[in-house]
Formats: C-alpha cells, structure tokens, sequence
C-alpha cells in the first residue's frame, strides 16, 4: 500500500491553490503543537510555565528537567527518576519484537504455502485476536501470570506481548507471502529443500520489507502499551509508559509540569525516533493493518 | 511399459475432478507435448508427474518405479516454471548448483557441473549475477540450466516459453529442440501453443477438459485427427469444418454444399472408406486445411486428387509468405491459403482447389472422425 | 500444495506434518490466552467472586454463581450508564472528525502538492506516540491554571475562560479532541491511499465529459473510496471502545466521573473495587460491541482474498 505521489488529472486555479497551502500549513501547526509544548516546556525553568509562559520559547534554556526526569525525579514512591523503567521497557520490548515476529513469519509461511483445510479459519481466530479488547483477558491473564511465577516480571510481560501480537506480525507476513511466487517454492521443493530450508533459503531473504514493519509495529505498539504494563506490573517492574503516568498523576509535592514534559518526550522518544528513521515502513504497518494487504 | 508411465491417472479437486483416467506411456528420450486450451489439465498433470500434487488414483511410474508417494525432489526430475522460478536472492551459479547442494553433492563437483552445463547454455558470464539483472532469455536459459544440472531422468517444462517475446521464443524454442536432439534427454513439455507442440515434440498429447483427445505424432495429430476439438485445436489458421451432405453413386462418395451463390457444389472423395458409405444421405462436416483450399497453382503437386470449384472471393488477408482468402462453403466462411503475389480482389470470383485426398470427415453427433 | 500423506519415507512424511507443527504453538497460544480467557471471563461475569484467585485456603471455591444477576446489576449502576453516554458521544464525534479531517486532509494532499514529503510525515507522527505522552501533553496544555486559559490571560484577553478539561460537562470533549489529534492523520492516509488507487484515466474521462472539480469528487471520486470508509470506520470503531491510556493520562476519568468510559469503568471496577464479577461483565460487554462490528468485517476481508 504505497502511498507515493502521482499525477492527479484534477486542476485547481492559484487562488484555491493559496487556501490550500494555507489549511495544510494550520494543521501542521496544529499537529505540532503538543510537540512544541512538550519540548519548549521542557526546556524552560518551572516558574516561566506557571507565569503563562507556556508557549513561549525558553527566556533561560535549561536542560535540567531533562536530568532530573531521567535520574531524581519521584516516579511512584522512589525517586529514581524514569531511567530504571526506561530500561525496563527496553528489556520487554527487544525479546517480544523477536518472538512474535519470528513466529509470524513461521505462521505467515504455512498459512501461504503449505495450506490446508480450514487454515483461513484459523488465520480469522488468530487475527480478531488483534482486535479484542484487552479488558476481556486481565483477569485470567493476571492469575495464570500468578501460576507460572512470572506476575510482575518483564518474562511476564514479554509472554503477553508475544501472545496479542501474533496477530498482527502474522497478518503481515501472510499478506506478504501471498504474493510470494508459488513456484519458487514448488522449485526448492524439486530441488530437494525441505520446509525449513525453503524457508531460511528462500523466503525469509527476500523478507526485509515486511520483517522491518513488523519489527516497527510490534516495537511502537509494544512499548506503548499502557493496560498490560498497568494491570500486570505496578512497581519497579513497570514499564516506561507506567511509569510516566505514575510520575505526573503524582499527587504529593510541586507539579513539575517542565519535568513531566520532559518525561513524556523521554518516552516518546524512541518510537518518535523509529518514526523519523523508518516512517515509510511504519505507515504500511498501519495501513495493512486497516486495509487488505 | 514405458520410461515413464501415467497409469488411469485420475485427479480431483474437491468434487471437481480435473483429470479423467489419464493413461500415457513415454519412451526414454521422447519429447511429449502435453497441449490444449487453458484449464485442460495439462498443467496439473505436470505436477502430479512432478509430484507436486497427488494422483487420486491411478499410479506414475518412472523407469518402472511406482513414484505416488515419493517426494519429489527423490523422483529425478527436473521442472522449469512458466517463471522460469529463479531465486532471486541467489547468484545465477547459486541457483544453478541449489538442488545439488540439497542433495548433498560437494561443492567441488557442484562447480564442475555448473560450469559444465553454463557452457552448454552459454551463460557462463552470468554467474555471478543475480535474476533481477537478467533479461528474459537469460533467465530461461539459467532456468533450463537448473534443470541440466541435475541430470534427470525426465524434464518437465511448463509453459517456459510463453513469457518471451515472439522472436526470442521462437530462438529459444530451436535452443530447446537442439538440446533434445544432443542430449536425448526425456522431456514433457506443457503449452497452449499448438506450433510450439508441433515443432518440439515426438509426441503431442491433446488435451481438452482433463481428457486425452489424441495422443500422437504431431503428423497424426495434424492430419488425422481423430476428433473435431483436435481438429479444430491444431493448425492456425484453424481448419476449415462445414456442413455437407454424403452421397453414394456407384463408387463414387460426393460430398453435396453449396458456394458462396449457393450453387450446389459436389466434391468426390478419393478412396472412400467402407464407414463412410454408411452415412450416405446424412449430413456430416468436412474437414479441410487452409493448405488444402489453394488457387489452382498453389494445388499440392503430389496429391491424387485434387477437386476444382468456382467461389466468390471475400476477404483478402496478405500474411507476407502467404495470402489468406475468405471464401463461403455451406455458408461457412472458409480460409484458403494462396501464393503470396496473388491478384485477387475481394468481390472477384476464382477456381479453388481443393485437396481431397487429406480432407477429413466427422459425425456432427459424436464428433468424431469417420474418414 | 499438498504432498501425500501415505505410505512414504519419513522424512517425507515428517515435512507433511512440519508446517503444522510449526503453526501450532501460536495457534495453541491463541486459542487459550485469548478465546480460553474469553470463556473464563464470561464464566466469571456469571459469578459474585470478588478476589483472585477464587478458590479458599482448603481449594474450595470462593464464589457462587448467579447467573446474569451481574449484568442485571451492571445496567443499573449509574457509573456504567455514564461510562455508556461519554463511549456513545465520544465515539460518535471521535469517528465523524476524524474522517472528515481524515478525507478532506487527503483531498487537499492529493491537489499535487509542493511538500506533501514533509507534510504527510507531520500529520501521521501522533501514531507512533503513546496516548500516555499525548495525553500528558495534552493535559497540560488544556489545564486553566498553566495552559490554553492562562496564555491567553498573558495575552491580555483576561476574562477569557477555557476549563472544559476541568468541567464535568465538556471534559469528555477535551478527550476527543486529543484523541482526533492523534488518529486523524492515520484517516488522512487511509483515505489517501484510496484516493491514488483511483484510475486516472478516468478522471481524465470525467474531466473530458465536462465536470467539475466538485462534481469529479462528489459523484466519481468519493463514491469509489467506500473500503476507505468501511476501514476507516472500523479502525476507529474499534479504538473508540478500546480507548483506555488517553483518559487515564488526561483526566483518570474524572471530573467526578465525567470522563468515564467502558474501559476504564472496567478497570476501576475490577481492580480498584475488586467487583471480580461486575468488571467481567463490563468486558463481555465490550467484547460483544467490537466482536458486532469486527467479526463481520474480517469475515468479508478473508472471503475476498480466497
């Protein structure tokens, strides 16, 4: 699903083309704006915010809300600042990408080329699972996470990652192999290779594209997530986003509104990052995760 | 018993049965052309040769092995796609020498066999290249040299000509033809192109509805054909098939039409058969060539009979090597085919000759061929 | 490609069975993290537990069943009535802005613009964001005492007053303004994308017959986007009866309860009033509302592809 420039055949005269450039360039601005309050308000001492400076650039820049959101600021009851969970989600985020793309792209193969009877049944009950809402789950996932003694854990949390996102790096792969030439697979198979040799010979080096928005998508998703950081592991085992939440709902003290930005730029930051670097790869994730592939 | 033997194949699909008793027996270093219109079968009896799909019954056999159960990377044989299905993440020499590496050949003699056959094909500067840097021939030819390299016991080819350009297919196709010829290598051939069927083979097997129509030399299959889809299949311009009505006088058997001024026209056949005595007074539909439809001078100087008419000229087609003439017969249009510098105009009227010593007849009922 | 299952060697007959056994830990995995969690949740909606893990110190059960006094219960609360009202008005403006936005954004996008490269990037970014980060942005930038309202005081409007985010009567308001800012942008390339998969000879064609640009777009062009509709639709369906982080981070659902949805009702309930039974039948709720519009949905795109 490219979304590539082209010729349009539709002409417009230069006034509508003035009001045009005009709308597009106010909602620029208006979707910049939270962006532009995060980073200028992090950057500014807390009383030029408090005085109704907020959309005024810094009069003394300071990059001391920065540091303390990463090292001092109060998250919870500890003041370890942001970096601990930060790592935290990091631990959770590297492993469940690996895992759940990998097995996607195992499901996406048989499903394609090694189908049999009632495999779009099963690819259906594995993609509505995308789609449920997490509420259903919590209650037994929290027990059975209580059972394997993994309540609280980043092991936990990886398990619950890998099993909902599945869906969704299967559907990718799917997608993608299905176009995948079946006589390629048809001539390996002559030529002797087995499942597994097709696989790691044949199609998995002509996967970087769809491996690398399924790898975008499972990381933004993964370390965005908020309900299963929430639900399954409060304390120092939360995540990044928790964690943010839990540093600026905290009620006691000074709200350090320059600390909370900073905080939540921090958390921002490495999906914004995955966005600037691969924007191309994480809209394709979006769009064939809303259109047929 | 054959090399290979196709045994009361039968395959379905669900309900859908897509191949009906298919019994074929190939000799070792025949070239079988499996032909016929798209959705036939013929693509699917490939890959149940392949053993990319299973018989539902019936048995393959390959040098007297029953192979139904046999993967078919141990079958020894070799497939070129209509893709020609190269890998594209792998050198040419890679996609060349895979299969021997799966079948666990060391690499030294990997490289000799590769080498061995790039010479053969003349692709030996291309080893180092991807596909995606080959043009279409190139591929074809790595593509065949995939399947050299294994040294089989049958190729199957299906359709690898049909993603060429015309000139380079019909380049490739004489390529393929000498490669048979040197190396007598046992081939079956899938196309739905009848010249290509006709050029290659030793054998055409015609198919139509997961049925073998005829099976036989392409001189069978283009002179006698033993039903009217096979006579109407082969041959381009197609044969001409009209309505005529047999009559029985002493000897001699005419077939009674009409020209295009719906004269009554009466064409003797030459050795009439027994059977075809039988349908005197029944209509039935004459079978002729555009080659046997000529002007007087064109007419096949070795045939022993030959049957002249006049008809109104319709339609002139040049063609360069020849000229195609429209002409009606029992309110058919028919084909003719004529010397290239012929004079004839459209709306003019001209003698015809008519080759009846290959003329065919068919029962309208049953389609098939009486004589 | 199915190769015989009968009378081989092994091997063969091993790769016949390997592409389901390869399928199968997620297939497994699928079937009891998520439908097997589905039944107990709607096993537990049927009960009064209260507390995990339900069974007693001797494993005896700690609840009863009582069948759908829960949701008799559920229907009657007027937490779940509010939580119900904000999801029906949240998620009517949430959908209705955002496609429009969406569409008109990709109309004016699709004019040949000089920077779409730069622009389409801008509009897109909020999706790779956390809602806990927008939302905290959000939140902040709304607040009467630091933002919109305290700016434009020191702008010199002081008897300007903007404290929806504060006010039980346009809170819910607030939460769909954050929420169209983060998902519009995704609409807008949806629609986008249906826009240049529209055959240009044919507006060509249309352009020929006299049309107007108004005309091309009321009559040919947008008639043909409907999947982009039905996807858009779904999509932000789906994420409406989902949406949970944006209100924790902006409002906790507060004030009072203002800003209450089905989500976070469920949440609340279940972890924070430990109601094991109430909050279970909240979710079964909202699984039956995602299930109506997404299992037809998957069930037509599947059919297609076959």
């Amino acid at each position: 699903m490219a979304i590539s420039s082209q010729d349009t055949a539709i002409r417009t005269g230069r006034i509508t083309r003035t009001f045009i450039y005009l709308v597009l360039m106010l909602f620029a601005l208006f979707y910049m704006l939270p962006l532009y309050v995060m980073v200028v308000n992090s950057l500014k001492p807390l009383s030029e915010i408090t005085g109704g400076g907020m959309m005024a650039l810094p009069q003394v820049w300071t990059i001391e809300p920065w540091l303390k959101a990463w090292s001092t600021a109060q998250v919870g009851v500890q003041a370890t600042g942001l970096k601990p969970y930060f790592l935290n989600s990091i631990l959770m985020v590297v492993p469940a990408v690996a895992i759940s793309t990998m097995l996607g792209a195992l499901n996406g193969y048989v499903l394609t080329k090694w189908r049999f009877k009632g495999d779009t049944l099963l690819f259906g009950f594995m993609l509505f699972a995308c789609f449920i809402p997490f509420q259903i789950v919590l209650i037994p996932m929290a027990m059975v996470l209580g059972k394997l003694g993994i309540s609280g854990t980043t092991a936990g949390l990886v398990l619950v990652h890998v099993v909902y996102g599945i869906g969704f790096t299967t559907l990718y792969f799917r997608n993608y192999y299905t176009v995948f030439p079946t006589e390629l697979v048809r001539a390996a198979q002559i030529d002797g290779a087995g499942f597994f040799q097709i696989f790691w010979r044949i199609l998995l080096p002509s996967s970087g594209p769809i491996a690398v928005v399924s790898v975008i998508w499972q990381f933004t998703n993964i370390w965005n997530d908020f309900i299963f950081g929430a639900s399954f592991a409060s304390g120092n085992g939360a995540p990044m986003t928790v964690a943010l939440n839990n540093l600026v709902q905290s009620s006691t003290g000074v709200k350090e509104f320059n600390i909370h930005f900073a905080g939540a730029i921090l958390a921002a930051f490495p999906t914004l990052l995955v966005y600037i670097v691969a924007g191309r790869y994480f809209v394709r994730g979006l769009m064939a995760g809303s259109v047929k592939g | 018993m054959g090399f290979l033997d196709i045994d009361n194949a039968t395959k379905s699909f669900g309900k859908v049965e897509v191949l009906h008793n298919v019994d074929i027996s190939v000799q070792e270093g025949e070239f079988l052309v499996l032909v016929g219109p798209s959705g036939c079968g013929k693509s699917t009896l490939l890959n149940v040769i392949a053993g990319l799909e299973e018989v539902t019954s019936g048995e393959i056999r390959i040098k007297g092995e029953v192979m139904n159960h046999v993967h078919p990377s141990k079958r020894n044989i070799a497939m070129v796609f209509q893709s020609y299905a190269l890998y594209p993440n792998m050198t040419v020499g890679q996609n060349i020498t895979f299969g021997l590496e799966m079948h666990g050949m060391p690499k030294s003699e990997r490289e000799k066999a590769m080498y061995k056959v790039a010479r053969l094909l003349q692709i030996e500067n291309l080893l180092a290249r991807k596909p995606g840097q080959l043009s279409g021939g190139q591929r074809q030819r790595v593509a065949m040299g995939r399947a050299l390299v294994r040294e089989p016991d049958v190729f199957l080819f299906d359709e690898p000509l049909s993603n060429l350009d015309a000139k380079l297919r019909v380049d490739m196709r004489t390529e393929i033809k000498k490669l048979h010829q040197n190396l007598g290598t046992t081939i079956v051939y899938v196309t739905h192109d009848q010249i290509e069927a006709m050029t290659l083979s030793t054998r055409i097997a015609v198919m139509h509805n997961g049925h073998i129509q005829q099976l036989g030399t392409p001189n069978e299959i283009y002179n006698s054909p033993s039903n009217l889809f096979v006579a109407n299949f082969m041959g381009s311009p197609s044969m001409n098939l009209l309505p005529v009505r047999i009559n029985v006088e002493g000897n001699d058997v005419r077939a009674e039409t009409t020209n295009g001024k719906s004269e009554t026209v009466n064409l003797a056949f030459h050795n009439p058969s027994a059977s075809l005595r039988e349908f005197n007074g029944k209509n039935v539909t004459l079978g002729i060539r555009p080659e046997g439809l000529t002007d007087l001078e064109g007419a096949d100087q070795r045939s022993k009979h030959v049957e002249t008419i006049n008809n109104t000229v319709d339609v002139i087609e040049p063609a360069g090597s020849d000229t195609f003439v429209t002409t009606t017969l029992g309110n058919t249009e028919c084909i003719g085919r004529m010397r290239a510098d012929t004079s004839l105009k459209p709306g003019s009227e001209t003698s015809f000759a008519i080759n009846m010593e290959k003329a065919v007849v068919f029962d309208p009922e049953t389609e098939m061929r009486i004589a | 490609m199915t190769i015989a299952q009968s009378g081989m060697d092994s091997r063969t007959r091993l790769q016949g069975w390997l592409p389901k056994l390869v399928l199968s830990p997620s297939v497994a995995m699928v079937f009891v993290f998520v439908y097997g969690f589905i039944l107990f949740t709607v096993y537990v909606s049927f009960t009064d537990s209260r507390i995990l893990p339900f069974v007693g110190k001797s494993g005896e059960p700690a609840f009863d069943l009582i069948g759908l006094s829960n949701y008799q219960k559920l229907f009657k609360l007027s937490h779940w009535e509010i939580a119900l009202t904000n999801m029906g008005v949240f998620a009517g403006l949430y959908i209705i802005i955002c496609t429009v936005i969406g569409l008109f954004l990709a109309i004016l996008l699709d004019q040949k613009i000089r920077g779409e490269g730069v622009l389409r990037p801008l509009y897109l970014y909020p999706m790779a964001l956390s809602f806990i980060v927008t939302g905290t942005a959000w939140k902040w930038f709304l607040d009467p005492g630091i933002g919109v309202e305290s700016i434009i005081h020191t702008w010199g409007w002081e008897s300007f007053s903007f404290d929806w985010i504060k006010n039980r009567d346009f809170a819910i308001y607030t939460i769909v303004m954050a929420a169209v800012w983060q998902t519009s942008g995704f609409v807008m390339a949806m629609f986008l994308a249906g826009l240049r998969g529209i055959d240009n000879e044919m507006l060509k064609a249309a352009q020929i017959d006299g049309a107007s640009n108004w005309n091309l777009y009321r009559r040919i062009i947008i008639p043909q986007l409907r999947p982009a509709f039905l996807s858009a639709f779904v999509i932000l369906a789906h994420l409406a009866i989902k949406t949970f982080d944006l209100v924790i981070a902006m409002t906790s659902g507060g004030p009072g309860r203002a800003t209450e949805l089905p989500a976070t009702f469920m949440y609340s309930y279940t972890f924070g009033r430990n109601q094991m039974g109430i909050g279970s039948s909240s979710a079964v709720i909202m699984l039956m509302t995602i299930a109506a519009i997404m299992v037809p949905y998957l069930y037509s795109e599947l059919r297609e592809r076959k």
